[in-house]
């Protein structure tokens, strides 16, 4: 899901940027009065960057013949609500940006909107329709961790296409061709996060229920 | 905890399976995407501001990334873990009703 520097036509870029400013501030607010209010919930937090941190760096082979990562936004969205996780996704791709050159600085806002505010809003939300679906703890974690991996490769592709549309088939067959590298390839790997993620809160559930956060009412 | 057996058998096969039925390098498809730009003729208009000199270098960055965040991630599980069994077993946890702070 990492588009690489320099690739994002300037006005792209900034728009990208303007989109995902937003959602970072305002997760920044968020995040500064869980600390303040909540003080405990410092430790789950760290877990929760630690869990996308981890998740991120590690580059897993697919079916389809190549590889990508899981993002790990997931779990920290159904603690805490998706709103934070804007900060500690940003937190996590800053690094790749500026340490090992993946991703990058032009298309930091362009990448932030897809992991960092997609990916865990997505998480959020196929998170309540399956409890209102009467779906059970594992399950809907489960499915909001995956869907929201999902959703997140899913992001890169329209970025790439509407920046790049195909001068023949324009923005559908250049969607087409994006999706085709992204969405298959990370199938099994949204399956992966889905299952590490049951884990985790799986975990809480048994030893610290306290950290489960908003999935409290759920265990 | 026989489930979480399970679930880390079923994370294991799915990451061997391609690599032992699907014959590959397994390149990023970051990268792969990177490609269909270059084909296109997009050229990127901005450098990375540092890049990592090699390959090994790369591999320790990343592998340093994920040491950070299994670190983290392993110290929080130890946290809670011990406070639960120093919860359940008071008697071993010091003196009575200090226990499960």
């Amino acid at each position: 899901m990492h588009i690489m520097e320099g690739y994002l036509p300037p006005l792209h870029a900034a728009a990208w940027t303007a989109v995902a400013v937003p959602f970072v501030i305002a997760g920044g607010i968020t995040l500064a009065k869980t600390l303040r209010e909540r003080p405990e919930t410092r430790l789950p937090l760290a877990a929760a960057g630690a869990f996308a941190f981890v998740l991120s760096a590690l580059k897993i082979p697919s079916v389809t013949g190549s590889s990508s990562h899981p993002t790990g936004t997931g779990l920290g969205a159904l603690m805490f609500g998706p709103s934070v996780m804007a900060v500690l996704g940003t937190v996590v791709l800053l690094f790749q940006a500026l340490l090992l050159a993946h991703g990058g600085i032009t298309t930091l806002g362009a990448n932030v909107f897809s992991m960092a505010v997609v990916g865990p809003w997505v998480a959020w939300a196929v998170w309540r329709l399956a409890r209102g679906a009467g779906a059970s703890l594992p399950v809907g974690v489960f499915l909001a961790a995956m869907l929201g991996n999902f959703a997140t490769y899913c992001m890169t592709s329209v970025q790439l296409a509407l920046a790049f549309p195909d001068p023949a088939s324009g923005f559908g067959g250049a969607l087409a061709k994006f999706l085709s590298v992204f969405a298959l390839t990370q199938v099994p790997l949204a399956v992966v996060e889905g299952l590490l993620t049951v884990l985790m809160v799986t975990f809480m559930t048994r030893y610290s229920r306290a950290d489960l956060g908003r999935l409290k009412g759920a265990a | 905890m026989r489930n979480t057996l399970l679930i880390l058998l079923a994370i294991l096969a799915i990451v061997v399976f391609p690599l032992l039925v699907v014959d590959s390098e397994f390149e990023g498809a970051d990268a792969q995407a990177e490609a269909i730009l270059a084909e296109g003729g997009h050229e990127p208009w901005f450098e990375p501001l540092w890049e990592p000199p090699g390959g090994e270098t790369e591999s320790l960055l990343f592998a340093l990334q994920a040491a950070l965040g299994a670190g983290l991630l392993g110290y929080y599980i130890g946290v809670r873990r011990g406070r639960s069994a120093s919860r359940e077993e008071p008697h071993l946890g010091g003196a009575p009703g200090n226990a499960g702070h």
